[in-house]
């Protein structure tokens, strides 16, 4: 994988100067503008063709990146726009909360598998970190087009270069801000939410247009040098690909330091890395520690409540004060109203399940919560059959101090306020005295330091 | 009817559907820009994503280019490409790119970016990563090194 532009071998003789290039592709309309155009380069762009060296980058290496993100991206893409069902947008409550036709085909996000969203978002995440290296290989390997001049030698082209800007600066904004926020840095000062859903879809569009585009391109190069055979050859025997009509192989290579297999064990071996240094977040006990540097990688603390949280209760506001002996679950349904305090909700009938709690920043955790069933606080007020249930907790700002549960949401028999978690009394931080755990449900959604369940009926009754 | 197909072909420089994607490409773009152009923060977010890819294309890849490139110049020629056994420029380069990539990746934690955020998300502070990723990168070196002296032995033995 070499860069150089004058390579330190410069004046050893290289191979001999190729034949003619394949032609490049006539000017469009208007041909003397073009022509113009390519005749007065900007200062340091001529000759730049010349330095390009490695002969590893053609049509095969680019393909094989390609063919990667093909496979990968859309499933990204998928999870990330499940991930946006999965807040219920039909009560206002997914981020961005206006996105027109740009969405899936509305439905009730399912309560099972329990752990569908701990998978789906886990995937969005690891996979959205995993092809970072191929990211950036393809791009190392395209590069050279980008120096090109002139830029453009039609319309067609200059507009199809005008969309790569979309294509390039969409995957590499997605990633930069997807990074910064499942770190909690939010350097960039714009609500994460609406950039990196909007964001998403003008990569896709761009990517759309670039497969249609390229794919016929893409298979040909991969049929040019079967993998199997690619792989057999050292780095001594690689040679630079034949001329390809697009320019991607240097006229000039110099002498290769790594064969393309090493290139590609490279760009996977960093992916496989990234992948190790990641998986750890949706795992529990020892294991998690190997997300050695994202924030879900450490255990707050031991014993049965440690482990993590998406919000302190100091930074949600709720205090001692708030959760004492004076705290109440208010219940509503329809006019009906009722009180309960802890000892009340304790004396109920209680029921256990193991479910995960997932977030959106791609950590879960499974864990052992016992408490109340959401229908049966629902019966307590007379709503056998609710269409919905409003949760309000006692924090006052933050975005996510309340949250509406679909029925099925309400009605699920794991669907619990719970009041302890293995074995133990909620602590502060998990939600004490009682928070919301629903299978398959976002965790922020599994509303924390419950002040209030509103049942609501259903919308056609 | 057909030379009509041949003359927009020849001036626009493809097929008729090229000009069909990229309509298509440029009206969900469009259609996103207008959509955002009332938030405050539109024109912070136009930066990032412009700024994204001029970063990887102008800053990014210059700097990792020219480093491999004084890398190369500083292992010599000899040894970046020895006519038998393994060679020392990749063993050098791999932990190097490794390291430069999780940097990258995990840049807030290392740097410590986000600290109040942080603290009311996990309440923890980001204290150990820095030390972490120095320790992970100085691991990835040492393997390198040692999978260097290994090729290098057996190279010599046959």
């Amino acid at each position: 994988m070499t860069t150089d532009r004058t390579s330190p071998a410069g004046d050893r003789p290289g191979p001999p100067p190729r034949t003619e290039p394949p032609r490049r592709p006539a000017y469009g309309f208007p041909r003397r503008g073009w022509a113009v155009l390519a005749e007065h380069p900007p200062p340091g762009a001529r000759g730049i063709g010349e330095r390009w060296r490695s002969p590893l980058r053609g049509p095969w290496l680019t393909a094989v990146h390609g063919l990667a993100l093909l496979v990968g991206l859309p499933l990204v893409f998928l999870t990330g726009l499940l991930d946006y069902l999965a807040y219920s947008p039909q009560f206002g409550q997914a981020f961005p909360h206006d996105v027109g036709w740009l969405r899936l085909p509305p439905f009730d996000w399912p309560t099972r598998p329990s752990w569908l969203f701990r998978v789906t978002q886990g995937l969005h995440v690891a996979l959205g970190i995993t092809l970072i290296p191929v990211v950036l290989g393809k791009l190392w390997s395209v590069i050279p087009k980008l120096f090109d001049w002139p830029p453009a030698r039609s319309v067609a082209q200059l507009l199809e270069r005008l969309s790569l800007v979309l294509l390039v600066g969409g995957i590499l904004f997605e990633i930069t801000t997807g990074l910064l926020n499942i770190q909690y840095a939010y350097l960039f000062g714009f609500d994460f939410y609406t950039a990196h859903y909007f964001g998403a879809w003008v990569f896709v569009a761009a990517l759309v247009t670039h497969v249609a585009l390229k794919l016929r391109r893409m298979l040909t190069a991969l049929r040019s040098r079967p993998l199997r055979a690619e792989v057999t050859v050292p780095r001594d025997a690689t040679r630079p690909e034949p001329p390809d009509p697009d320019g991607l192989v240097t006229a000039r290579p110099g002498p290769g330091t790594v064969s393309r297999r090493g290139a590609l064990a490279l760009v996977g071996g960093l992916s496989l890395l990234l992948a190790g240094l990641t998986v750890g977040q949706n795992l529990d006990g020892r294991w998690r520690r190997t997300a050695l540097l994202l924030p879900r990688g450490r255990q707050p603390g031991t014993g049965p409540t440690g482990f993590p949280v998406n919000r302190t209760a100091a930074a949600a506001g709720v205090g001692a004060a708030d959760t004492g002996a004076g705290w109440r679950l208010t219940l509503r349904a329809d006019g009906r109203q009722a009180s309960l305090d802890r000892a009340a909700l304790l004396a109920l009938p209680q029921h256990t399940a193991r479910l995960p709690i997932a977030c959106v920043e791609g950590w879960s955790t499974l864990q052992t919560w016992t408490g109340v069933r959401l229908r049966d606080l629902a019966a307590l007020v007379g709503a056998g059959q609710p269409g919905s249930a409003h949760v309000r907790s006692l924090e006052k700002a933050g975005l996510f101090a309340q949250a509406t549960l679909q029925a099925n949401q309400v009605l699920d028999p794991d669907s619990l306020l719970a009041l302890r978690v293995n074995g133990v009394d909620l602590t502060p931080d998990h939600g004490y005295p009682a928070r919301v755990i629903v299978p398959a449900l976002p965790g922020v959604h599994c509303t924390k330091w419950v002040a209030e369940i509103e049942f609501r009926g259903r919308p056609d009754a | 009817m057909r030379d009509l197909t041949a003359r927009f072909r020849t001036a626009y420089g493809a097929p008729g559907r090229h000009l069909l994607l990229l309509v298509g490409c440029f009206a969900v773009a469009g259609w996103v820009a207008l959509r955002l152009a009332g938030e405050a923060t539109a024109g912070r977010m136009l930066l990032w994503f412009v700024g994204a890819a001029i970063a990887h294309d102008f800053v990014l890849f210059p700097v990792y280019a020219s480093t491999d490139r004084a890398l190369r110049a500083a292992v010599g020629e000899r040894r970046a490409r020895p006519a038998a056994g393994p060679s020392l420029l990749n063993h050098l380069r791999v932990p190097a790119l490794a390291a430069a990539l999780l940097f990258l990746v995990y840049l807030p934690g290392i740097l410590r970016q986000g600290r109040a955020t942080y603290l009311a998300a996990t309440g923890q502070d980001q204290q150990p990563f820095l030390a972490r990723w120095l320790l992970v990168s100085a691991a990835l070196f040492l393997a390198s090194g040692v999978l260097y002296g290994l090729r290098r032995w057996r190279a010599r033995r046959t």
